[in-house]
C-alpha cells in the first residue's frame, strides 16, 4: 500500500513552490484534509486561506492568476465541484485563467458521511467546459507527475484525487509514459480493453491480470486525461479489440465512460459496458465495503469483464 | 483633465451609450448611465494605466463586477485607444468580441463578468496578488447595487477585511433600482453602510453623478491605509436621459427612433 494521492500532491507542490514563489495554494478551511500542513510553515507567504467560502476562494484565485500568480485551489472535490461551480465556468474555464483546481476526496472518499461529501458528478460537469483540462491520477506516483506538469502547464485545469492511500501502480521509471492527453496502455490485449481512469486503473489492471489467468487478453488504459481525451488510443482499442469496459469512480453518466463511448459511437462501433456508481442514493460504508457492493473492486471488474467478453 | 474636461467627457460617453444601444438594438442602458460618472472619473483621472501598455504588471486594475453596464466601458475603452472605435459598431452583432459582458480578449479587460456577484472575488484575489508580489497597483471593482444580493459578495467583503486589503476600492453603484423594481421592495439592502462597515471596510459615500464629488472622494479614499474601501456612490438610473431616469423599465431595453432622438437632444 501506497501513500494517497493527495499526500502525494502537497509533498509535490511543496517542492514547487520552494522553486517558483509565483506557486500559490489556496484552501477554504481544508488545510487538514488537503494536507498542506507542511506547505503553509515552509511557505507562509504563498499561501491564501479564503475560510468556508468555495466561491470566493475560486474567484479569488483567478483574479490573483491575472496578476501572474499559479493558484492550486485545493479543498474537497464535493465542494469546489458544486459550491464554487459557477466561478469554476466564468472565472476560470470562460476566462481562459491559470487555475488548478484540485479536488481532493473526490468520488466516495468521505465514504459513509454521506451524499453531500461526495463527488461522483464532477467530472462530468468540468469537461463540457470549454478550455478546461480534466486530470485524474492514478497513483501517488502518478499524482507527483501530474502535479510537476501542472506548475509548467497554461490554463484552467480540475484535478481530482481521492482520500484514502491506494496502490501503486507505477514507479518512477515509468515517468517517461506520462504525458497530459496520452493515455498509458499498462498492458496490451487483444480480447476487449479495459479503460479506466483515477484510483480505478489498480484494481482494473489486477482484474486483467486474474483475466489472463483465465485465458482472456485484456488491453489496459489508464486514461489520466479525460479532457482532452486521448481519441487515437480510443479509436485503436476499438479497432483493435472486440469490446470495450470503461471503469470509474464517478456516475455511469457524463464521466469517462460517456466519455469513450462518444467516440467509439462516432468513429468505430463495438460493445462498450460503462461501470460506475448507478444513479441512486449510495449506501453508507468505506470504500472497501462500498466498492464491491457496486462492483468495483478488481473481483467484480473481472467477473463483469469476462460475461462481457462471452457476449460480444 | 480638468473638472469641466472630464464633464464634457462624461456627456460624451453618454451619447455613446445611447448610440451604441440604439444601433445595436440592445443593452443595459439605466445602469450604463448611472455608472458614466463613476467610470469616466476613474479611467482619464484616477487610474494610473497606459493603453499602449495594456499588460503592464504596474497597472491599476479595474473590474466591471456589474458586467451588464458593459457600454460605457466599451465606449472609454474605444476612446482612450485601447481598441479602435470603429469596432463599437460591432456591438452584440455577430462574432463581435463586443457581447453585452465584458471578456478578456478584449485589451484592457482584465476579468470576464457577467453573472453576478462574481467580481469582487477577482478583485480580491488581484489585490491579494499586489500584496504578495509587492506590486503598487490599485484594484477598482464597480459592483451593482442589486448585484450585492448575492452571498459570493459578501464572502469576498470579508476576505479583503481579513488580510487588509487597502489596495483595493469597491464602488457600488447605488442607483436604487434593480430588474424587478426598486432593491428595497426585491430585498432590503439597507442599512448598506453599516453592513459594509460591521464586514470591516473603511465606508465612504458620494453623488455618484457629480464629478467634482467623485474626485474629492477618491482623494480621501487613496490617502487612507490598512483596510479596504469602499464608495456607496448616489446615482440615479437613466441619469442624463430625462425619460429614462428613475424608471425601472429602462433597466434593459431598445430605443424607437423618437425615444432616441429625445435622449440625444438631452445630452447635447
Amino acid at each position: 500500500m501506497s501513500k494517497a494521492c493527495r499526500r502525494a500532491f502537497t509533498d509535490t507542490l511543496v517542492r514547487l513552490a520552494e522553486k517558483d514563489p509565483r506557486i500559490v495554494a489556496v484552501t477554504s478551511d481544508a488545510r487538514g484534509s488537503v494536507t498542506l500542513g507542511e506547505f503553509i510553515k515552509r511557505f507562509p507567504e504563498q499561501f491564501i486561506e479564503a475560510g468556508i467560502a468555495e466561491q470566493n476562494e475560486v474567484g479569488v484565485a483567478a483574479g490573483a492568476a491575472t496578476c501572474g500568480l499559479i493558484p492550486f485551489v485545493c479543498a474537497p472535490a464535493p465542494f469546489l465541484s458544486a459550491r464554487s461551480l459557477e466561478q469554476i465556468k466564468v472565472d476560470v474555464a470562460y476566462s481562459n485563467t491559470n487555475v488548478k483546481i484540485c479536488g481532493v476526496s473526490g468520488g466516495l472518499s468521505y465514504g459513509a458521511l454521506g451524499g453531500s461529501h461526495h463527488a461522483i458528478g464532477d467530472i462530468a460537469v468540468m469537461r463540457t467546459m470549454a478550455n478546461m483540462t480534466v486530470l485524474l491520477p492514478a497513483d501517488a506516483t502518478e499524482t507527483e507527475w501530474m502535479t510537476e506538469t501542472l506548475a509548467g502547464f497554461e490554463g484552467p485545469v480540475y484535478m481530482r484525487m481521492g482520500r484514502n492511500p491506494v496502490e501503486d501502480v507505477y514507479t518512477e521509471e515509468d515517468k517517461k509514459k506520462f504525458e497530459i492527453g496520452k493515455a498509458v496502455m499498462l498492458r496490451d490485449g487483444n480480447d476487449l480493453t479495459l479503460i479506466a481512469a483515477g484510483e480505478m486503473v489498480w484494481p482494473v489492471f489486477k482484474a486483467a491480470e486474474i483475466m489472463q489467468e483465465k485465458g482472456i487478453s485484456a488491453r489496459v488504459l489508464d486514461m489520466h486525461t479525460i479532457k482532452p481525451l486521448d481519441e487515437g488510443a480510443i479509436q485503436k482499442a476499438a479497432e483493435e479489440t472486440r469490446g470495450i469496459i470503461t471503469v470509474e469512480e464517478h456516475s455511469i453518466y457524463g464521466g469517462l465512460g460517456s466519455a469513450v463511448a462518444e467516440k467509439v459511437v462516432q468513429a468505430h462501433p463495438v460493445p462498450v459496458k460503462i461501470i460506475g456508481i448507478p444513479d441512486e442514493h449510495i449506501i453508507a460504508g468505506e470504500s472497501d465495503e462500498v466498492f464491491p457492493y457496486y462492483g468495483l473492486d478488481y473481483l467484480s471488474i473481472a467477473g463483469t469483464a469476462m460475461r462481457f467478453v462471452e457476449q460480444i | 483633465m480638468t473638472v469641466n474636461e472630464l464633464k464634457d467627457k462624461a456627456k460624451e460617453i453618454r451619447k455613446g451609450i445611447v448610440s451604441m444601444i440604439y444601433e445595436s438594438g440592445t443593452g443595459h442602458v439605466g445602469g450604463a448611465l448611472s455608472s458614466c460618472d463613476i467610470l469616466t472619473v476613474l479611467f482619464y483621472s484616477i487610474m494610473l494605466h497606459d493603453p499602449k501598455k495594456p499588460d503592464d504588471p504596474q497597472r491599476d486594475r479595474f473590474v466591471l463586477s456589474k458586467g451588464h453596464c458593459v457600454e460605457g466601458y466599451y465606449n472609454i475603452l474605444a476612446d482612450m485607444g485601447y481598441i479602435e472605435k470603429e469596432e463599437l459598431k460591432t456591438f452584440s452583432k455577430f462574432q463581435t468580441r463586443l457581447i453585452g459582458h465584458p471578456n478578456r480578449e478584449i485589451p484592457g479587460v482584465e476579468m470576464n463578468t457577467g453573472a453576478l456577484g462574481h467580481g469582487l472575488s477577482a478583485a480580491c484575489g488581484m489585490a491579494k496578488a499586489g500584496k504578495i508580489l509587492k506590486e503598487p497597483y490599485r484594484v477598482f471593482c464597480l459592483m451593482g447595487d442589486g448585484e450585492t444580493e448575492e452571498g459570493s459578495i459578501w464572502e469576498s467583503a470579508m476576505f479583503a477585511a481579513n488580510y487588509h486589503l487597502d489596495n483595493l476600492y469597491a464602488i457600488l453603484d447605488r442607483n436604487m433600482l434593480q430588474i424587478s423594481g426598486p432593491t428595497e421592495d426585491v430585498m432590503r439592502l439597507e442599512p448598506l453602510k453599516d453592513k459594509w462597515r460591521a464586514f470591516g471596510f473603511d465606508v465612504y459615500e458620494a453623488d455618484g453623478n457629480d464629478i467634482e464629488e467623485l474626485l474629492d472622494v477618491f482623494d480621501r479614499m487613496m490617502k487612507a491605509e490598512g483596510k479596504p474601501k469602499i464608495l456607496i456612490a448616489d446615482t440615479i438610473k437613466g441619469k442624463g436621459v430625462s425619460f429614462m431616469e428613475n424608471q425601472v423599465k429602462w433597466h434593459h431595453g431598445k430605443m424607437s427612433d423618437e425615444e432616441y432622438s429625445q435622449a440625444m437632444q438631452d445630452l447635447a
